[in-house]
């Protein structure tokens, strides 16, 4: 009798253990989606995060051409596009120059330089000579690549 | 939609704000779990078949344990960043073949028909052999880039790997009818999970040179885009291949996973459907050949569409699996409760049928989550990683598990025809094992590429805050 009784807490208790393991792993996977374990989120203010984000834009987006639907989340480092290995965005693009434009905050503003690249950068329609400021949603065009920016 | 991971996010490795977090301690202590798993299901089998644990537990216990520590230590050492998911789902997946390979040897023990002697230690034995080759491509490849430049010669590698058993005489080659073995004393290997990889390697440097000339040249026709005749060469002699594998060697499985393979990894380079509806109609023509032409396919197809119809001839396994899947219901007959032993071949092709009558439904989906999970990282390091061969190679490797695990289950559940191709990491088998290993070492050394903090270009030109130029608003 009591074997039968251990033998049915083996049964599902397996499975439950089974269970917990995935339920860690897609813990692990949310965690990374969301940035953050779910139970740490609350030991920074959310306000004072918030606010320091609201400044300027948050997202480099990809619109066009082969990287299409790439999102890179903008620090306050520089970003550096082009076709070298080390750029933040790589592209494969044969109109790109392999150091070709970059990106930089000043106070939460973003401006586009280009770096001296063949085909040019192009900011809406005009091609850029010295830095620009790019506000959100203006179209940064590298050969058959278009970026912009999101908040 | 591409969410940067903690490794893409500038902002991370900005100075000031702190390291980017590794997650290693999360990717131990998930190991810890994994190996918690499978020394409570050695433990079960053991009280449950036997009736005592002998001290073998400890031992297999401290070798398992041992294995992952290795695993985690290398991984911190050579590739900090990695995906804190991969080994533990790997690890959980093996520890419950080891633990399912001892419960069918205990079965195989009791009943007197075990032939080939105990299998669960050669199996981790294999295992650690595994743990090898992981280590040797860490180690090796430091950069997975470096790989596209040997991809005409892994693709030779990989084809001679294929050939080679087709090429051998049966008596070294064949095993039940399939000549993809090559067996010298004692020890048999299948390098066609070798090749797989390798071409996979060769599948993704090649695309990643040629997709502009797949994706962009073509024509309309009927509403679709098709490419143009001559760029349907590679994929024609994909198919070629993969029909000659199943002409020489009598193996469905493989050709079907090298064909399904290519023709996912063109679709996922060039984004263009009508790869995958040409591929589609290269398979059932290539299908409905076979079927014409071979005998051992045919066999497979009428015992799929009836299975107990010919229950004592070629139909017997898997109405044996199907049997063992209704036993198990829900919650399954406990582990050490069922009888997987009655399906024959019970340990290799047909353990994900063992696993669902011993832990039922709700065990094999757990089972098929973790392979869910393995894939969805592989997929999103190929997301993540900035570079497109390793986005390429990536999405090919993970795909590959997907696209394995599916098949196999299929034959299992009755849902697709018996292949014979092996549930990746489950499954006792050494070669594919051990390939898997390198599988997923690779998958660690791109998913390391991918969250890997992007390095500030070494000469830092002068910051545009110092610039003294004024920026005019227009």
């Amino acid at each position: 009798m009591t074997s039968e009784i251990v033998l049915q807490a083996f049964r599902f208790g397996f499975l439950l253990l089974l269970w917990l393991f995935i339920l860690a792993a897609f813990r692990v996977v949310r965690a990374d989606l969301f940035g953050g374990r779910p139970g740490r989120v609350t030991s920074v203010p959310p306000r004072a995060q918030a606010g320091r984000k609201r400044r300027g834009p948050r997202h480099l987006v990809v619109t066009a051409g082969p990287l299409s639907g790439t999102r890179i989340t903008l620090g306050e480092q520089a970003i550096l596009i082009g076709r070298a290995d080390d750029s933040t965005l790589v592209l494969t693009d044969d109109f790109a120059s392999s150091r070709h434009a970059r990106l930089t905050n000043r106070g939460g503003q973003w401006y586009v330089e280009d770096l001296g690249s063949t085909n040019g950068t192009y900011l809406d329609q005009q091609r850029v000579q010295g830095p620009l400021l790019v506000s959100p949603g203006q179209p940064i065009r590298i050969g058959q690549t278009v970026l912009e920016l999101r908040s | 939609m591409v969410t940067p991971g903690p490794g893409t996010d500038p902002r991370a490795s900005a100075a000031g704000s702190g390291p980017v977090p590794k997650r290693r301690g999360t990717e131990l202590a998930l190991l810890g779990f994994a190996v918690l798993i499978t020394m409570a299901a050695q433990c079960i089998v053991d009280i449950t078949m036997t009736g005592s644990l002998t001290s073998e537990v400890a031992t297999f216990g401290a070798w398992f344990t041992a294995l992952w520590l290795v695993a985690h230590v290398l991984v911190r050492r050579f590739a900090p960043y990695a995906d804190p998911l991969l080994l533990p789902c790997v690890a959980v997946l093996v520890g419950l073949g080891l633990s399912m390979i001892h419960r069918l040897d205990i079965a195989g023990d009791q009943l007197g028909s075990n032939s080939s002697g105990e299998d669960a230690p050669v199996q981790l034995l294999w295992a650690t052999v595994g743990l090898g080759l992981f280590t040797a491509v860490l180690v090796v490849v430091r950069d997975h880039r470096v790989l596209a430049r040997f991809a005409y010669t892994l693709a030779l590698v990989g084809l001679v790997l294929l050939a080679i058993p087709a090429v051998l005489p049966a008596s070294i080659s064949e095993v039940y009818g399939a000549k993809l073995w090559i067996r010298v004393a004692g020890f048999s290997i299948q390098p066609g999970e070798f090749a797989k990889i390798c071409l996979i390697v060769f599948f993704a440097a090649y695309l990643v040179d040629k997709r502009d000339v797949l994706a962009l040249a073509s024509r309309k026709v009927a509403g679709l885009e098709l490419p143009r005749g001559r760029d349907l060469g590679p994929v024609l002699v994909a198919w070629a291949a993969s029909i000659l594998v199943l002409v020489f060697e009598r193996d469905l499985g493989s050709s079907l996973l090298l064909f399904g393979i290519f023709v996912v990894m063109l679709y996922v380079a060039t984004e263009r459907a009508s790869w995958l509806i040409i591929g589609l109609l290269l398979f059932s023509g290539g299908a409905f050949v076979a079927y014409q032409l071979f005998g051992h396919v045919r066999v497979r197809v009428d015992t799929w569409l009836d299975p107990f119809a010919y229950a004592d001839e070629g139909g017997y396994q898997i109405v044996q699996s199907l049997f063992g899947l209704g036993t198990g219901g829900l919650f399954g007959a406990g582990l050490g409760g069922g009888r997987p032993d009655q399906v024959p071949v019970a340990k290799s092709d047909f353990i994900a049928s063992a696993i669902g009558e011993e832990l039922g439904l709700f065990g094999l989906v757990a089972v098929i989550l973790l392979y869910l999970v393995l894939v969805e990282r592989g997929l999103r390091t190929s997301l993540v990683v900035r570079d497109g061969f390793g986005k390429l190679l990536s999405a090919g490797l993970a795909f590959a598990v997907a696209w394995q695990v599916f098949v196999v289950l299929g034959g299992v559940t009755g849902l697709l025809p018996l292949t014979g191709l092996t549930t990746p990491f489950l499954a006792y088998g050494g070669s594919s094992l051990v390939a898997n290993f390198g599988l997923v070492a690779l998958l660690v050394r791109i998913s390391d590429a991918a969250r890997r903090p992007t390095a500030p270009p070494a000469p830092t030109p002068p910051k545009l805050t110092d610039a003294p130029t004024e920026v005019v608003r227009p």
